[in-house]
């Protein structure tokens, strides 16, 4: 096995073993009951995923789904594949544990936005820096579900919860800013309602070699219902969205009637959707500047949010820089021996046998 | 100084000595030179007999400076020999430290052999022809120190002098100073008449077998990587940085060749927590950290009880709570490692008893943890860490074969008479469940910290199904008493009154303590424990044969407090969290006052 050690030399699971078989989306449907709540935006998700899954041809043994706590977490107990349901923000720890040392497998993170961002928020930006094999997916509700409607890392300031009666403090983080911030080396955006899109996202972010961050729209009818709603409404939903696609203009409104472009000073503005200077998306650019901006373009009503692939580029991952190591250690030395090692450098031996009695003391 | 202490110690053992040692320094990294805290000292014991302990009062102390003098006069005996750095006593500088004058030369130390040395000038002297600079020559002090000790003590030097080469191979004029030093210091010893004696003390009788000076974290870590190779497991490390427990993830950050997969985390938590993930995948996965580092991976510990996954969780035990004194030793992690989780989450807990014992302790928690899909405690402590002492190397061949065997097939019938795997199907002798890693066709599964109904691993909020597997967990660790080694007893009489029961690094200073009241013609029994969950199936029969039961402990009786609760006995507990190891006669104090109470 030869060791390249960037994504454009190795895709995302050329190491896992492929599917004998054609897969459908009912071999991934476990026997338990989903226990969301009706209108969740989660059975969307999941059903996307589901139907996804085969598409990726990998043997359904060699794919792992690990979560932390939450509502999102419980989504591997509905894939029939390897699972497992951790504690609150440590899986993407436990999945970086578990795709370095099994570089066969196929290790997908579920989260939540207070799952990743606040109890996780240590293991989720050390992971996006060291680049680890690795696909999250992090369902963003803004909103803890699980504990009954508190606000949440990427609640909006003075939203009033159960614990904020007079309205939040807390300014959010934007999921996309941070893990641009974290130095990750995918990092994009879709929609739970939005089969396609997030489809496409999907595939892109399984293509991808290294720690894929999907942040997606998540609505929690109960708690936090419609909070993506003119994202998602046919009559708003042109005029909100930006839609990145890689080597095309960046445009939006029915009829990409608006475009963004820098302005003097360099910062992003918008101008007429056929404005020559319109900029053309690059999500391959290892300057991460743009799709920075164009993470902060959003307006507070979510006027302006981009979805879609914000960044894409190649980095040598964690995981094959470690199995490198080792292999690196094994031509140099030799597989290890135990009775040399223990040995060490300073050994000597004895080859009388004690005497009986030990009064030979001076 | 830690560094002359090693060398001291290899040519020592190389002589073919039986020794112990004692490192003792700060936790600050460049300590302030001069002052009481900043004093970095290395005690050796060593003998033509066996030994057991860093020995309670030096014979000779070595001290650099007035404040070196000052930390340690109160261990020697009347008597003893000091040799000092005269150089640096200074007025000013003894006088800093709180002695009024000279103590070399005011009769402070008229009970001492006292020799003062200028050895920083006796060194800059000897290196005044070489390529180094005045500070560069007064820094291979130590090696002229070295060097007077090594003449003094008959020590063999060509190991010392090819350590040299070896570690200043790429600054050579550096190595050659301190060879220069050395040889100076060595010369010096034999052409002055200021010491009117040099000591022979003979090679120890040992059985034989080839030998080597080991240290408490490279044994345990040679123990990783050998339980690794006898379970088949990859071994992987998720560690996060801490003392004393760091030179294990140094040590097997070394070892790629074996398949080691060294994981420097981002904090405790992810360090415990990717081992579990490893676990997961099928391989032997091991945290190390101390008592602070333990608090924060509780958590993740307790997942491994519910996940029942093996995992290894190494505490170097240091001084606490908090961060309390990180390079200084105890045991006050017993009830945190028996006790520290949520809920009923019994953890079983092994403890080497000396440096070289980590090695096969070390094993021994491999063994439990795969065999029981469970987490294991491994309770080391900071004296056996960097404490050192002569270790027969073991066959490797002849280590137990621990090769573990994963679920390939299913194990159960559903109600339409299809195969399926049930995860939480337990072996019934052991109560182990099945352990399936991915990559398993057919035996597709989800774990998760959720209570899990009994066999099929579904999530499960049954009353009785929780009673049922709280109850099961316990049983499947209080079931291995039955694998673990009956606890032994010492007792050459026959017929002692007074057991010393301890448990850890205390066995040296125990041990020596009971010689010491055997040679005063007293009867005393000693036993260890090196299962402390459970115990010894044995255990309860051991501490009620005897009408007293003392426990020494570096904590305030926690052991004690166990055995007491367990074994409805009346338990003496004998404590001291003083940082330092227990001295062997301050025990075989307490026992012979229990024995004559």
């Amino acid at each position: 096995m030869t060791t390249n050690l960037t994504n454009g030399h190795r895709h995302s699971f050329d190491l896992v073993p492929v599917a004998d078989q054609p897969q459908t989306a009912k071999e991934f449907k476990s026997d338990q009951e989903v226990r969301w709540c009706p209108g969740c935006g989660d059975y969307a998700i999941l059903a996307a995923v589901q139907s996804f899954l085969p598409e990726l041809g990998l043997r359904r043994e060699n794919i792992v789904f690990v979560s932390g706590i939450g509502c999102s977490s419980r989504f591997p107990y509905y894939l029939e594949t390897y699972g497992m349901h951790s504690i609150h923000g440590r899986a993407p720890a436990i999945a970086t544990g578990l795709a370095t040392s099994r570089p066969d497998l196929a290790v997908f993170v579920v989260t939540g936005d207070g799952d990743a961002l606040s109890i996780g928020g240590n293991h989720l930006i050390h992971t996006l820096r060291r680049n680890v094999n690795l696909t999250i997916l992090l369902f963003n509700n803004r909103i803890y579900g699980l504990t009954k409607g508190q606000y949440s890392p990427t609640s909006e300031i003075g939203k009033i919860t159960k614990s904020t009666p007079m309205g939040s403090l807390d300014h959010p983080f934007n999921p996309i800013s941070l893990a641009l911030g974290a130095e990750a080396t995918f990092v994009a955006r879709t929609i739970d309602s939005d089969r396609k899109h997030l489809t496409a996202v999907l595939r892109a972010a399984t293509e991808h070699r290294g720690t894929s961050l999907v942040e997606i729209y998540q609505n929690c009818n109960i708690f936090n219902d419609d909070a993506f709603e003119v994202l998602k409404a046919p009559d708003t939903r042109d005029d909100f969205l930006i839609r990145l696609e890689h080597g095309q203009p960046i445009t939006f409104g029915a009829g990409a009637t608006q475009g963004v472009r820098r302005s003097a000073s360099g910062s992003l503005e918008v101008c007429a959707g056929d404005d020559p200077a319109v900029l053309v998306h690059d999500a391959h650019d290892d300057d991460p500047s743009l799709a920075f901006a164009l993470s902060r373009i959003t307006r507070p009503n979510l006027a302006m949010t981009p979805i879609g692939v914000f960044r894409d580029v190649a980095r040598p991952v964690y995981d094959d820089l470690m199995t490198a190591q080792l292999e690196q250690a094994r031509a140099k030395a030799g597989v290890g021996d135990l009775a040399s090692l223990i040995a060490g450098g300073d050994t000597w031996t004895i080859t009388r046998p004690a005497p009986d009695e030990t009064t030979t003391r001076p | 100084m830690q560094l002359t202490g090693d060398r001291f110690t290899s040519e020592t053992a190389a002589f073919g000595n039986d020794l112990s040692t004692l490192p003792n320094f700060p936790a600050e990294i460049r300590a302030p030179a001069g002052t009481l805290p900043g004093v970095s000292s290395f005690q050796l014991q060593f003998a033509d007999h066996d030994i057991m302990t860093p020995g309670d009062a030096p014979n000779v102390l070595v001290a650099m400076n007035p404040a070196a003098l000052k930390a340690n006069i109160a261990d020697l005996p009347l008597g003893a020999d000091i040799i000092a750095n005269a150089d640096e006593f200074t007025l000013r500088a003894c006088q800093r430290i709180g002695y009024t004058g000279n103590p070399l030369e005011d009769g402070t130390l008229a009970e001492y052999r006292v020799t003062g040395v200028p050895l920083t000038s006796m060194t800059v002297e000897a290196l005044k022809d070489t390529d180094v600079s005045k500070k560069e020559a007064e820094r291979a002090k130590n090696m002229f120190a070295l060097g007077l000790l090594s003449w003094m003590y008959n020590r063999p030097t060509a190991s010392t002098l090819e350590f040299l080469e070896r570690k200043f191979a790429k600054v050579p004029e550096v190595a050659r100073a301190n060879i220069v030093a050395f040889q100076a210091g060595y010369n010096f010893g034999e052409t002055t008449e200021a010491f009117s004696v040099s000591y022979e003390v003979k090679p120890a009788p040992m059985k034989p077998g080839t030998y080597r000076n080991i240290s408490g974290n490279m044994a345990l870590s040679y123990g990783l990587v050998a339980a690794s190779q006898v379970t088949g497991l990859p071994l992987f490390l998720g560690s996060y940085p801490i003392t004393p427990a760091s030179d294990i993830l140094h040590e097997l950050s070394k070892h790629k060749s074996f398949g080691v997969r060294t994981f420097q985390a981002e904090d405790e938590i992810a360090g415990v927590t990717a081992a579990l993930g490893a676990a997961f995948g099928g391989s032997l996965g091991v945290t190390t950290t101390s008592g602070p580092g333990v608090a924060l991976k509780s958590e993740a510990i307790g997942l491994g009880v519910m996940l029942e996954l093996p995992l290894i969780v190494v505490d170097v035990q240091r001084g606490g709570p908090s961060t309390g004194l990180p390079t200084k030793t105890e045991q006050a992690d017993l009830l945190q490692a028996m006790f520290g989780r949520n809920g009923e989450a019994p953890v079983p807990i092994v403890a080497p008893n000396s440096p070289s014992d980590c090695f096969s302790a070390a094993i021994e928690a491999a063994r439990i943890a795969t065999k029981y899909r469970t987490p294991v405690f491994l309770l080391s402590d900071g004296y056996l860490a960097n404490g050192s002492e002569p270790w027969m190397l073991p066959d490797v061949d002849a280590l137990p074969d621990l090769r573990v065997t994963f679920a390939t097939e299913p194990n159960h019938t559903d109600a339409r008479g299809e195969p399926e795997f049930w995860p939480y199907l337990r072996d019934e002798e052991t109560l182990a469940r099945a352990w399936a890693i991915p990559g398993t066709p057919g035996l597709e599964h989800r774990v998760g910290g959720l209570e899990k109904a009994d066999g099929s691993g579904d999530i499960s909020y049954d009353p009785a199904n929780h009673d049922l597997m709280v109850r099961l967990r316990q049983a499947k660790i209080d079931g291995i008493a039955r694998d673990v080694a009956p606890l032994d007893v010492d007792d050459p009489s026959g017929s002692a009154e007074v057991l010393v029961l301890g448990w850890g690094s205390t066995y040296g200073p125990i041990g020596a303590a009971c010689r010491q009241v055997r040679a005063r013609g007293l009867k005393v029994a000693q036993a260890h424990l090196r299962h402390l969950n459970p115990f010894p199936a044995n255990t309860g029969d051991v501490v009620k044969a005897y009408s007293k039961v003392v426990i020494p402990e570096m904590n305030l009786g926690q052991l004690a407090m166990l055995i007491r609760a367990k074994f409805l006995i009346d338990a003496v507990p004998y404590d001291k969290v003083n940082g330092m190891p227990f001295k062997a006669v301050e025990l075989a104090d307490v026992i012979t006052a229990t024995i004559n109470s």
